[in-house]
């Protein structure tokens, strides 16, 4: 099914592929990570055994979703070797170390406390616990911070120079790592894990709040993950916004693809909310636009001029239609999670944040919101630095290995199925040990506090509301 | 005083595969021997006491390969694309035993899946490392920065005997691991196979061994020619010592022995590896300084590594030292 697919289109299918599958996790693991501190800090501070009681539950489904992170990132890694080696070798001076920071500095950390913070409350004690667990919340936000530090170098390259082999060498680390994008998209994603962990979180605690399992900790998860909502969702806007100024500044013609500017607009540029990218008549069809917008946001001006993709040469224009529709998606999702924090404050102070079962049903249908924000992200970022690998240096054409078809297309369909049935099963289970929170009333923690295993894993309580479905 | 940046880091790499080999090779052997032990509550015992520490030991691959990217760039993008799909199939291995390790207290009509996605993905990426090693050995074409040979040229009846070597040596790993972490009759079962797979590592260390010096000229020249060949002496004679010391641990019913030991014969054969491929990074086309990134590289990583890799040892000794003694039944996922 694959003869019509060059190498270089099946690699990138791959790396697609493989990338936004593992993204989805670190996006879930690292807010996980940060919220599973904060429970044990305030179990710790208040010694309310709420706490400690959502600490356990949500700390199973964790160690669900950091294991499907791992594997998935161990592939990641090997990835860039076996299908794109000619990068490898070219951007390997470069982007190398950085990565080797990440693995000395996070992945050593993460795998290091993990296995006390899931096994080993009774052997350390409570503080010594907190801290293991304050550690790998660290080392997700380290890794977080030396990835996209690689990747903001792909998009705005800086700090560099070529040596004969053709390869690129780093001349100022410092310029390096700090390259003009790295800020913007480190916020912006840190803040994308937050978001998206607490609607899950959210949706988690209005589904509960609504079948009334477990009020009290349904109303705690709840309330907290609306704080998040209703606080991090502006600035996210925000962040977001600058991101994209800053984008506007080093790589246009992303910003031009976003827009859905084929034309250049000499006077005032619309802002389109919708249509279809047409690329062959180089023109948006049905689009509904709203004049001058577009140079107000990105210039602050309404009658400032904007370029479009007609100052670009052809062949070095991404694919217009995909950036035009993820930045939608991502923008529109962005406002609704936004709408729904304005809610829950307006809910809130009228004393409803407990009852308003329209706002619980939003909020559980809103749960995957922030993944499906965060492919899109990716792709706009990703799809929008096309045709480069880095961006203005090196051509994706010219970055994969020397490897053939077949064995691209071999080893792609083996990690489709794969994929599919090893994080569907995951997913699967994840989502289960959601449905299991038990009730309020029940003595659940028959050796006191200190039981390791934590709230009764699967097979201990088939009986729990929600999934007598075993695979 | 001007150091040799690239042998420095070769030295790091090595010792990072070693790590990586004795670690993640027991915790992949517990896996290998799944089929010996049918007992859930032994499986149970068996994924527990290697359940809070198997992350870490597989860092150490990721400290290898990463690693590789960041100061030998030249070594990665041609040994990766050479051995596509032993890699290809490793990494589909660790994913199933990966996964495996939560899934399987997750579920009570699936979890006989991921028993066998637990035994199979060990298995499989044992073997995969096996071939890989083999297909390394035998060496790795290279012209213009780039693989130039074809994509089954990792397959031969050599590597396939070091990938069912590989197997056979993590089973041994495994199997003292288990004689040292538990009690009673999956202890007494372990010493058991333990005591199989000493033999069969031992055999098919021989017959690699035996075989490599004739792969290629630079090894029969390494092993048999003045002074190295000091250590085609010294290092069986070694290997002898641990082989000697494993049986009577065995025998003698030692907790800690067997495993040392085993440790002990694994380090010994990754030297004699290392004895022939230096100072190839990619026998034959390679050298360490072929492949090495540019000195800023190089210099800017080993920085941190030197303050972070023993950073790293201590709190990974720290995890080993609280999960500590023989795993309790009561304790972790059941
Ligand atoms: C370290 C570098 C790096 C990082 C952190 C990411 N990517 Fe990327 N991405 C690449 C390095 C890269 C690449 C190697 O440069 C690719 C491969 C082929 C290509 O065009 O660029 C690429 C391509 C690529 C494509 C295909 C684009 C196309 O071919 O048109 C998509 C959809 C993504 N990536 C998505 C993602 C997602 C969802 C990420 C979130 C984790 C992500 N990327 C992180
Ligand atoms: C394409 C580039 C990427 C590569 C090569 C890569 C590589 C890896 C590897 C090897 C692991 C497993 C480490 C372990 O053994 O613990 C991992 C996990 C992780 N990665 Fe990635 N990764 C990539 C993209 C990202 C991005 C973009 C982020 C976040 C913004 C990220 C964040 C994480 C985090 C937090 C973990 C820890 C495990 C988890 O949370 O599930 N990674 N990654
Ligand atoms: C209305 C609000 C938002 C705006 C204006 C916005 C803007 C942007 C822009 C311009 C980019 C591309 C940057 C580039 O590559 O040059 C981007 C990327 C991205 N966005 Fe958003 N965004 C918004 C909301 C969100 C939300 C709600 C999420 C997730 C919860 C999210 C997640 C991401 C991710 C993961 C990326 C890719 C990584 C990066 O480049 O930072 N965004 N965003």
């Amino acid at each position: 099914m694959f003869e019509s697919f060059d190498a270089t289109v099946l690699a990138r299918i791959q790396f697609a592929f493989t990338v936004s599958f593992h993204i989805i996790f670190p996006a879930f693991s690292i807010g996980l990570a940060s919220y599973l501190a904060v429970l044990e800090a305030l179990w710790l501070w208040k010694k309310d055994e709420v706490y400690l009681e959502l600490f356990n539950f949500w700390k199973t489904i964790f160690a669900v979703a950091f294991g499907m992170g791992v594997v998935s990132g161990i592939v990641m890694s090997y990835q860039f070797g076996t299908n794109w080696s000619v990068f490898s070798d070219k951007a390997g001076p470069v982007i190398g170390p950085l990565m080797g920071y990440e693995v000395l500095t996070a992945f050593f950390l993460e795998a290091g406390f993990l296995g006390v913070m899931l096994f080993g409350l009774n052997r350390v004690g409570p503080k010594l616990h907190f801290f293991a667990t304050a550690m790998v919340a660290l080392g997700t936000l380290i890794s977080a911070t030396w990835i996209l530090a690689v990747n903001s170098w792909m998009q705005t390259p800086a700090g560099f120079s070529v040596n004969e082999a053709g390869q690129f060498i780093p001349d100022d680390w410092w310029a390096v790592i700090f390259n003009p994008s790295f800020p913007y998209r480190l916020v912006h994603m840190v803040l994308a894990a937050y978001l998206t962990t607490a609607f899950v979180v959210g949706a988690c605690g209005a589904w509960h709040l609504l079948r009334k399992t477990a009020p009290r900790r349904a109303r705690t998860m709840f309330s907290m993950a609306m704080w998040m909502a209703a606080i991090v969702a502006p600035i996210q806007i925000f962040a977001g916004d600058q991101h994209g100024l800053n984008t506007l500044e080093h790589q246009p013609a992303k910003v031009m693809a976003m827009e859905g500017h084929y034309q250049s607009h000499p006077d005032g540029a619309p802002l389109i909310l919708f249509g279809i990218p047409n690329s062959a008549e180089k023109r948006i069809d049905y689009a509904l636009e709203i004049p001058k917008l577009s140079s107000l946001i990105l210039k602050h001006s309404l009658d400032a001029p904007l370029a479009g993709l007609d100052t670009i040469p052809e062949e070095r224009h991404p694919p217009v239609a995909i950036v035009f529709w993820s930045f939608r998606v991502m923008v529109a999702i962005g406002f609704a999670m936004l709408g729904l924090g304005l809610w829950s404050l307006w809910c809130r102070v009228r004393g409803t944040l407990d009852s308003n079962a329209a706002l619980h049903r939003t909020a559980a249908l809103m749960g995957p919101a922030g993944f499906v924000a965060v492919l899109a992200g990716w792709i706009t970022t990703e799809v929008g630095r096309q045709p480069y690998t880095i961006y203005g240096h090196l051509l994706t054409a010219d970055s994969i290995s020397p490897i053939e078809a077949p064995a691209v297309a071999a080893s792609l369909v083996a990690f489709i199925i794969v994929y599919f049935l090893v994080f569907g099963a995951g997913t699967f289970y994840i989502l289960r040990l959601m449905a299991r929170l038990p009730r309020d009333t029940m003595p659940e923690l028959d050796e006191g506090p200190l039981r390791t295993a934590g709230v009764t894993p699967g097979p201990a309580s088939p009986k729990a509301p929600g999934g007598q479905h075993g695979l | 005083m001007d150091f040799d940046l690239p042998l420095i880091w070769a030295a790091i790499i090595a010792f990072a595969v070693l790590a990586y080999v004795v670690l993640d090779g027991f915790d992949l052997g517990v896996g290998i021997l799944f089929p010996f032990f049918p007992e859930k509550h032994d499986r149970d015992v068996m994924m527990n006491s290697v359940a809070p520490v198997w992350d870490g030991n597989e860092t150490w691959l990721v400290l290898g390969g990463g690693g590789l990217l960041a100061v030998f760039p030249l070594a990665y993008a041609t040994v990766l694309p050479a051995l596509y799909a032993p890699i290809i199939a490793m990494l589909i291995g660790l994913i199933f035993r990966g996964v495996a390790f939560e899934y399987r207290w997750r579920t009570q009509r699936g979890e006989f899946l991921w028993n066998w996605a637990f035994a199979g993905g060990s298995m499989l990426a044992a073997f995969a490392q096996g071939l890989a090693l083999g297909a390394l050995v035998q060496g790795i074409p290279v012209e213009n920065r780039a693989y130039a040979g074809g994509w089954w040229d990792w397959l031969t009846p050599f590597s396939i005997v070091t990938g069912l070597a590989i197997m056979v040596g993590y089973s041994l790993l495994g199997a003292t691991w288990l004689v040292m972490k538990t009690r009673g009759e999956l202890a007494e079962r372990a010493r058991g196979v333990a005591l199989r797979s000493a033999l069969a590592t031992i055999a098919a260390m021989g017959i690699v061994s035996l075989w490599t010096p004739f792969l290629e000229p630079v090894y029969l020249q390494r092993w048999f020619g003045w002074p190295t060949a000091i250590f085609s002496i010294v290092v069986p004679l070694l290997v002898l010592g641990c082989l000697y010391l494993l049986l009577k641990g065995i025998r003698d019913r030692h907790d800690v022995q067997p495993f040392i030991a085993a440790l002990g014969l694994f380090v010994l054969g990754y030297i004699g590896i290392g004895i022939s491929f230096y100072p190839y990074m990619v026998p034959p086309s390679l050298t360490i300084w072929d492949a090495a990134a540019p000195d800023e590289s190089l210099a800017f990583l080993l920085v941190g590594a030197l303050v972070l890799i023993p950073m790293i040892l201590a709190y990974t000794a720290y995890a080993y030292w609280v999960f500590r003694g023989k795993v309790d039944p009561e304790e972790g996922y059941h």
